[in-house]
């Protein structure tokens, strides 16, 4: 069934079963295991969980960012268009990365290199995947700088990253991503080192560019009201495991998977008065050094019981679009 | 306690007061004669008070001086002009034994809880400084007892009481420095972004534990944060600070349900509502450009270059901080008690 969609052109990234893993002193870490997901053509999904649970090693694996060893991607497709990046050769995999899918990272500080002018950063993917010369790269520099609203566009091209503040450098990080007008656009975590004001125009600048480039986009981040702004669909990771998938207003409305209901009783909210207490999940994520056996939010999980415990849940739909991978039919209040 | 209550004015409940405060960073240039040519005016000048068993929110965007206040009010940092008074004692004109005495009064909490725990020392060591320091307990035994009942109150168990930082999780370790706070029987604590490292889901137990802590030990809370969310859940008053001055304050539910300031209304407009359809529902006002800097800060009112309402009058005069609606202050001139001239029944401070 998945060749058939891929056929038809609607998904333009198609990953299946996706385990990544690093192998250092203390053991195996299980950082993915076994994701599959899909990203149709103009779509954003919003990928949400916390620090650990796999997100970011999930876009790493498919941008092949994985540094081996310690890294492994020991099983996995990854399709893109009609090409399975994971068996993409690393020169193959260096044409297709920056140009027909980029990434935006968290921290636009350090993915910067501090001692290269901000124009010579932004020019490179310029020079190496399009061949531009001199004059077409500042001329395309210039414009790309003029479109994520940073000033004097012409000016700003021969200052360090130092001289930019936190907003506009990650509107250079933008610009970069965006400078071969990519199919793709990975954000990891883009607004989290930013505060509100400045997220708020990130968000709206990166959904304005969105419409106009026709990109799909995938937004990674742990911050729930974000992702309720900017996505179309949105995958819940816990513990290198999708838990739960559904399209935006449903996941919000009626969230299926324990660790989500959870995750949204605990936020407080800006538009509402208080209740009387937060409700808190308990205890930490878990240690992902062990290999994982029966669910991993079982601990931390209200209605876990036996099975949970010793058999991982298969993903299962429970409504229209909507999946969740949980032993516990949550609506019912008993056991699948 | 008895004492500082004695001191403070009658009929008046502040265990906190803030007067005019300023911390103004000097610039040095000059390798060899160093010359002063400027300053980074963190804070500005900023005015409140807080009541006993109170939780008052200090928000703004980074760098806008919150950190700096929180500092600068319990004497880690040496302030410039104004005056702080805490329990009655005052930070400009105490003695070194009063000084002594609100060091213990007065703790803090801090935001990043890997960088502010000494890796070196046990969870003994940390929790029972205070107590070492202050000379709070005669002897090891009884100060390891406390330290016992101190981990076991904030959720930790007293079998780690041997074990050193790294072994502990971010929401654990926060534990730690909320443990440390208590031991030496504090009135006021200062907590600068407590929760802005940590995972969600830990982030509520945090909360929690602050609360239920404040309710068993009539305690009073600075809490600085930039979480409007989580502000608008644990602050009794919240002050919104802007590039070092405090440009609105007032009780949660006024403050949240009817900003005064543009900069208010923007900055609760721009906090993301885990809800998508009411999140399509509501007008954002986006701000143009990014918080200036505090070294030559823009003339008359300091938010004029982004506000979405200025006017002529905001480039050039400073607007009065003025009592708009009971407990409810701002600085404005939208507001005919912020323009020199205008006020009208307006209560002046």
């Amino acid at each position: 069934m998945d060749s058939i969609n891929r056929q038809d052109g609607k998904r333009i990234l198609d990953v299946t079963d996706l385990r990544t893993r690093f192998h250092i002193a203390e053991g195996t870490v299980y950082a993915v295991n076994g994701v599959s997901f899909h990203l149709n053509r103009g779509e954003t999904i919003g990928v949400v969980g916390e620090s650990g649970c796999g997100k970011s090693v999930t876009m790493m694996s498919i941008m092949r960012l994985i540094p081996s060893p310690p890294g492994e991607i020991a099983t996995g497709q990854a399709y893109f268009e009609e090409r399975d990046l994971l068996q993409l050769s690393d020169s193959e995999m260096q044409d297709l990365r920056g140009k027909d899918i980029a990434m935006v990272f968290q921290d636009p500080m350090t993915a910067f290199n501090p001692v290269l002018t901000i124009g010579r950063q932004l020019t490179e993917p310029l020079r190496v995947h399009l061949g531009l010369n001199k004059d077409e790269c500042r001329h395309r520099a210039i414009e790309l700088l003029e479109q994520v609203g940073i000033p004097d566009p012409s000016h700003r091209l021969g200052d360090y990253p130092h001289q930019f503040s936190g907003g506009m450098r990650q509107r250079a990080m933008i610009a970069m991503a965006l400078a071969c007008s990519p199919s793709i656009l990975i954000a990891d975590e883009p607004t989290t080192a930013l505060d509100v004001t400045i997220q708020a125009q990130i968000v709206e600048l990166v959904l304005g560019i969105r419409a106009d480039l026709n990109m799909s986009v995938i937004w990674i981040t742990h911050d729930l009201g974000v992702v309720a702004e900017i996505a179309e669909r949105v995958l819940v990771m816990y513990s290198g495991f999708i838990v739960e998938e559904a399209p935006v207003d449903d996941l919000y409305e009626d969230p299926r998977h324990p660790y989500t209901q959870a995750l949204l009783a605990a936020l407080p909210r800006v538009d509402r008065r208080r209740d009387r207490h937060l409700q808190s999940i308990p205890g930490a994520p878990p240690n992902l050094l062990v290999a994982p056996l029966g669910c991993p939010f079982t601990p931390r999980c209200k209605f876990a019981f036996d099975h949970c415990r010793k058999e991982m849940p298969p993903i299962i739909n429970v409504a229209t679009n909507h999946t969740a991978a949980c032993w516990w039919d949550v609506t019912t209040g008993k056991p699948r | 306690m008895a004492d500082a209550d004695s001191r403070s004015l009658p009929g008046n409940s502040s265990l906190v007061v803030v007067d005019d405060l300023k911390k103004h960073f000097p610039i040095h240039q000059g390798l060899i004669i160093e010359r002063e040519v400027g300053s980074v005016k963190a804070v500005d000048g900023i005015s409140f008070s807080i009541q006993q068993g109170e939780t008052l929110g200090l928000v703004g965007e980074s760098g806008c001086g919150k950190t700096t206040a929180g500092r600068t009010i319990l004497g880690l940092y040496p302030l410039t002009a104004g005056d702080v008074t805490i329990s009655g004692i005052s930070l400009t004109n105490a003695t070194k034994s009063e000084m002594r005495l609100l060091r213990r009064k007065a703790q803090m909490i801090f935001q990043d809880p890997y960088a502010s725990l000494n890796p070196r020392w046990t969870v003994s060591a940390i929790i029972g400084e205070p107590i070492r320091v202050h000379n709070l307990l005669p002897n090891d035994k009884s100060r390891d007892e406390r330290v016992h009942d101190l981990m076991l109150r904030v959720g930790l168990s007293p079998r780690l009481i041997n074990r050193f930082p790294h072994e502990f999780s971010g929401g654990q370790r926060q534990r730690i420095g909320v443990a440390r706070a208590l031991a030496s029987n504090p009135e006021f604590i200062v907590c600068d972004e407590p929760i802005s490292a940590l995972d969600v889901s830990i982030q509520a137990q945090v909360v929690n534990l602050l609360e239920e802590l404040q309710d068993e030990f009539n305690l009073t809370y600075l809490f600085i944060a930039h979480d409007l969310s989580m502000v608008r859940h644990i602050c009794d008053r919240v002050a919104v600070m802007y590039l070092g001055i405090i440009v609105e304050l007032g009780e949660r539910e006024d403050l949240y349900e009817n900003p005064f300031h543009p900069y208010t209304q923007a900055l609760l407009s721009a906090v993301p509502i885990p809800d998508p359809k009411r999140d399509r529902e509501r007008q954002r006002i986006i701000l143009k450009g990014e918080i200036p800097s505090p070294i030559n800060p823009p003339g008359g009112c300091r938010f004029h270059p982004r506000c979405p309402v200025a006017m002529d009058i905001c480039t050039t005069v400073v607007p009065i901080y003025h009592e708009r609606a009971p407990g409810h202050w701002v600085a404005c001139h939208l507001y005919p008690g912020s323009t020199p001239g205008r006020e009208n029944s307006s209560a002046v401070a």
